[in-house]
């Protein structure tokens, strides 16, 4: 029987569904994650734009005439050219800026990957250990965390860099031990009240070793806010690198990333300015793109906010 | 309370050692020397400096040598620039850093409460709308972009402020240096007040507190703001990090005689003295303020202090 007000409409409606065995699905929580997330505009178009980037860094340079080290003789500090090919100018040495800017934009995405994931690596690891044993081990383990983060660290990246070399693979990794601290924490908070439910119980009873028990049915059950914080991550590391770039201490030439780019740029870009221009717009879209996305998806995956 | 600050302070300690000794010997395994120079110095020559300088010693001594040292202030000398020891140059430029980092620190805070806090308060109105795209801006730019920029802008074309340097410290050469330095703070601070404030302004005490009939100034001044700024402050500790690493690059970009001027090139050149001394001011800066961070939390966070 219908009443006056909407709300009893609704429930009829339900209660003749019910009946017919219509009744509406009910939703997972990735469902409902992945409805949030596509609702949230800045966050779709973000994902648009990164992939445009990602695109543009690693096919560009196979349409384009020139590529990242060649020097053309007849086109030293020229702005952009459309007839010679190049279509953001050129630098001092004559290369072409546009295949610059994605050599650039290759070399920071990368650094990006690789430091995250072994930022991500490190600090699952540790705050999980850290979490499950609790007590002594749990005390000395974040006691070193809290002296890590005491610490001008970029201090001593820089001088890790300086000493050991101007080595790529270095540079990844001296960023990733960098960025951990952060994630050990959020991982460790998780792990306290994950190892308190019956799951873990259950596998403890059958017989499960601590390693078992902390890699098989805690670790998976981080996966939520690993990958919000990891997607936050990003943007901190492409900034670290494209600092220590600007620096001087990044990759070597004629090799290039968006730092030492912006670097070479900053001081010309009154006489020349498509050498700042070009790599400070691809750096600062990429970021805010970024956080657009890691704010999305910490909206969508935690609920708690709203 | 004083047993509380008492700890911390004894905590702090090791921590500084344990920095000191890592520091220490990660410079000293390092390949290199400070007397590596495109041209090899007579071997008799390098023999002397190496022993003026106590490098001949073995690494431990020289390791206990230098601790002992510092525990009486004294840096050490600095191996590249020889008219100066470490402490001198960094006397010299200390008070450029303090005072760039924390007229940083005090405005970047107090414009980042503010904004977050208005933000909150207004949440999905307009003025919300416009100072979450210009916390935006002040976190996605890198400050040395921010610093060209404002150069370019202010400097160069509008000619408004000098571009770089220093002249004594007058104020015109400071707005540009400090601006850079202001705006990511600011942003961070902003957008942790503004997430905080929010969760505050939905509680249930709050409501209480409306239906009891005060007012909203009352609201925020009584109820709202004390606890919204739990998280803000123990952002503090590592968004004063942050600024001093950005010092570094806005001391290089605005040619500013800061203590961070030669660090990058002091460890290019293993000046072990000068680099050393440097990290250990910049460490010595951060666990100061962190330990008054932690008691401002103390302050602020009763549960804090029987721990």
């Amino acid at each position: 029987m219908a009443g006056l007000t909407g709300k009893d409409a609704v429930l009829t409606e339900y209660a003749k569904k019910l009946e017919t065995l219509d009744a509406p699905k009910g939703r997972s929580l990735t469902q409902d994650a992945t409805r949030r997330m596509v609702r949230n505009k800045a966050a779709v178009v973000s994902i648009g734009v990164v992939l445009f980037i990602v695109l543009f860094a690693f096919l560009g340079p196979y349409f384009l005439p020139w590529t990242y080290d060649k020097i053309d003789w007849s086109g030293i500090r020229k702005p952009p050219n459309f007839e010679a090919g190049h279509f953001a100018g050129t630098d001092q040495n004559g290369r072409d800026m546009l295949a610059r800017i994605m050599q650039g934009t290759q070399m920071s995405l990368i650094v990006a990957g690789v430091a995250t994931l072994v930022s991500v690596i490190i600090g699952v690891v540790y705050g999980a250990i850290a979490g499950y044993f609790g007590g002594r081990v749990d005390a000395v383990m974040m006691r070193f965390v809290d002296i890590m983060y005491a610490l001008p660290y970029i201090l001593f990246v820089i001088i890790l860099v300086v000493i050991f070399g101007r080595n790529p693979v270095l540079l990844f990794v001296g960023i990733g031990c960098l960025e951990w601290l952060t994630m050990a924490r959020i991982v460790r908070g998780q792990t306290l009240s994950i190892k308190e439910r019956e799951f873990v119980e259950a596998a403890r009873a059958s017989g499960a070793s601590s390693w078992a028990i902390i890699f098989r049915h805690i670790v998976p059950n981080l996966t939520g806010p690993v990958v919000i914080y990891a997607t936050l991550t990003i943007p901190e590391i492409i900034l670290t690198e494209s600092f220590l770039s600007y620096l001087g201490l990044g990759v070597q030439e004629p090799q290039t990333s968006l730092g030492t780019l912006i670097s070479f740029g900053a001081p010309v870009a009154e006489t020349l300015p498509w050498m700042l221009i070009g790599p400070a717009v691809v750096l600062v879209s990429l970021l805010l793109c970024l956080t657009y996305i890691g704010d999305g998806l910490r909206d969508a995956l935690d609920p708690k906010d709203r | 309370m004083f047993g509380y600050v008492s700890r911390r302070v004894l905590s702090a300690i090791p921590i500084a050692l344990i920095a000191v000794t890592a520091c220490f010997f990660i410079l000293r395994l390092a390949p290199g020397g400070p007397f590596d120079g495109e041209r090899a110095l007579p071997p008799a020559t390098l023999a002397n400096l190496r022993a003026h300088y106590n490098l001949d010693l073995p690494l431990i001594q020289q390791y206990f040598l230098y601790v002992w040292r510092l525990l009486h202030g004294d840096f050490g000398p600095s191996m590249v620039y020889n008219d100066f020891t470490v402490a001198q140059m960094l006397w010299i430029g200390l008070p450029f850093t303090l005072m760039l980092g924390f007229s940083a620190f005090i405005i970047g805070t107090a414009v980042g409460l503010f904004a977050g806090a208005l933000s909150a308060v207004n949440q999905n109105k307009w003025p919300d709308y416009v100072l979450v795209m210009l916390v935006m801006v002040g976190l996605v730019v890198p400050n040395f972009l921010m610093a060209a920029i404002l150069q370019l802008v202010f400097g160069v074309y509008l000619n408004w402020f000098p571009a770089g340097g220093w002249q004594n410290g007058s104020l015109v050469h400071l707005i540009l240096p400090v601006t850079v330095l202001v705006l990511p703070h600011a942003g961070r601070t902003a957008r942790l007040m503004r997430g905080s404030m929010i969760e505050v302004l939905g509680t249930n005490y709050i409501r209480t507190a409306k239906a009891k009939g005060l007012g909203q100034r009352l609201i925020l001044a009584r109820h709202a703001i004390k606890p919204a700024l739990l998280p803000v402050v123990s952002y503090l500790g590592p968004g004063l990090s942050y600024l001093l690493t950005g010092s570094l690059i806005v001391e290089q970009v605005f040619a500013l005689p800061g203590i961070g001027k030669y660090f990058i090139s002091a460890a290019l050149n293993r000046d072990y003295g000068l680099v050393l001394g440097t990290t250990i001011l910049y460490m010595f800066i951060i666990l100061a303020v962190n330990l008054l961070v932690d008691i401002l939390y103390a302050w602020l966070d009763p549960k804090v202090r029987y721990h």
